[in-house]
């Protein structure tokens, strides 16, 4: 029995229902909200400011640190609060996907805080922080040549589908569930890729063609975001 | 006390406020306008015929200066900028003035045009608001000085803290809205370019009432003849408190 239907009725290259949202934290430089569906991440951005410990500020450029971490709440099962392995992980991952579009040469020996935080998660955690965190980065006026959009992109038995969610992942049948998390900036270049489980290069390379449309209409809608701030 | 009869302004912020065609609203990465003859700004980028955003805010096209007004962000400090600080420490040469920016500053005490002796915290104490101009941006740190009319130490009045972007439509073209804001409220104001705001009145309701006109004008940032609506706004208020 072949992968024929997605479970929460989507067809196959569709993203679940996304929103996004600025200026939700006051007090920092720039924040912002991104929703995939039930997938809720906020990203919190202080920064450029002084770097301490001064031995590792850098007086070429500056320095982008991302963390990232799931609040206990936001699983099924209660997350043990804190940092973890797969935080630190995909905290770094982030880091590099964002550092390549942060013009960090504008800001010697300082540093840019960059805080995702995941409220509710169902799959797809770190491309909706890595959105979050674009728009968060943006509106804390931080230069910056381009914009990330990211998406999680599968393979579930032998379809190729857009926007996992968990039960997706945790599909067994056939060749079973495979994750590719991406991230491209508008230009098409390829930040971040990541792939948990199985999958033949061709796939990948069709899955890449996939996820960079996905991440089209995701840089629409951060796009539409981001205008929209003169509008109140 | 010194006098801050003349308003200490910026004459090259001032341009940011003349009237051009209506600004839009840049992202990063997004082409403003395509062309040789234009030249890349601040915030900007040339990308072969084209210039690109590289903040997010409103581009102005002013001639053929391309450029992007941040909407928001932290203060970027600049030679000439009059700013208001804090000072944080005192070395055997200097003080040490936090700036409210990434760049620590410091006030050379060889700044003193008089003859100095004695300890420095008996002319500015650690806590002391002193309002300076940027003399310099170096590689490492930024150097102040106060050897400008209407600039050094500030006593009594109340410090607000406003989103240093703001600061352009807080003084207004020329000054016109600052100067508008003194005038209604009788208070001495000096707005520092990183968007710490020192207001000194007679009485503390006069202080707050140019708190809250300030405010009002961060607030609005975006309407356009702004100036008017104040006027407006200050004899709507003025009812109130008679």
């Amino acid at each position: 029995m072949s992968y024929t239907k997605r479970v929460d009725g989507r067809k196959f290259d569709e993203t679940r229902e996304m929103e996004a949202k600025i200026g939700i934290i006051k007090n920092a430089d720039g924040s912002a909200m991104f929703r995939f569906g039930d997938t809720i991440a906020i990203a919190a951005v202080y920064g450029p400011k002084p770097m301490h410990p001064q031995h590792l500020q850098n007086p070429r450029k500056g320095v982008l640190r991302c963390n990232y971490d799931m609040l206990s709440f936001s699983v099924p099962e209660r997350k043990r609060p804190g940092p973890n392995r797969r935080g630190q992980e995909i905290g770094k991952v982030s880091e590099w996907a964002l550092s390549s579009i942060v013009d960090l040469d504008a800001y010697p020996n300082t540093v840019v805080d960059v805080h995702i935080m995941v409220l509710q998660a169902n799959a797809s955690t770190r491309c909706a922080g890595i959105n979050a965190a674009v728009l968060a980065l943006a509106s804390a006026g931080v230069s910056m040549k381009e914009l990330v959009s990211s998406v999680s992109i599968g393979k579930i038995d032998d379809k190729i589908v857009v926007d996992l969610i968990k039960d997706e992942e945790d599909y067994e049948d056939g060749e079973g569930a495979t994750d590719i998390p991406m991230a491209f900036t508008k230009s098409g270049k390829i930040c971040l890729l990541q792939l948990d489980g199985k999958i033949r290069p061709e796939e990948l390379k069709e899955a890449i063609k996939i996820g960079k449309k996905a991440c089209k209409e995701i840089y629409e809608l951060q796009k539409k975001v981001l205008k929209s701030v003169g509008d109140k | 006390m010194i006098t801050k009869e003349e308003e200490v302004v910026d004459k090259e912020m001032e341009e940011e406020n003349h009237e051009e065609k209506k600004r839009e609203i840049t992202i990063p990465g997004e082409k403003i306008v395509s062309g040789r003859d234009y030249l890349p700004g601040e915030g900007t980028r040339r990308e072969g015929e084209d210039i690109i955003a590289n903040k997010f805010g409103l581009a102005d096209i002013s001639g053929r200066l391309v450029k992007v007004i941040p909407l928001s962000g932290i203060y970027m400090p600049r030679g000439g900028n009059v700013v208001v600080g804090i000072v944080t420490d005192t070395t055997f040469n200097g003080w040490l003035v936090d700036i409210k920016s990434p760049y620590s500053a410091f006030l050379p005490s060889s700044d003193f045009s008089r003859y100095m002796k004695g300890d420095l915290t008996e002319y500015y104490d650690i806590g002391d608001m002193i309002a300076c101009k940027v003399f310099s941006v170096k590689h490492r740190g930024v150097d102040l000085t106060i050897k400008s009319r209407g600039l050094g130490k500030l006593e009594k009045g109340i410090i607000i803290y406003i989103n240093s972007n703001k600061v352009p439509r807080v003084i207004g073209r020329e000054g016109s809205m600052i100067k508008l804001i003194k005038d209604e409220t009788n208070c001495e104001i000096v707005v520092g370019q990183n968007g710490v705001v020192w207001i000194s009145g007679n009485k503390v309701e006069d202080e707050l009432k140019a708190k809250e006109a300030i405010m009002f004008v961060v607030n609005k940032s975006f309407i356009e003849g702004l100036t008017e609506k104040v006027k407006e706004w200050f004899d709507k208020n003025k009812g109130g408190e008679k």
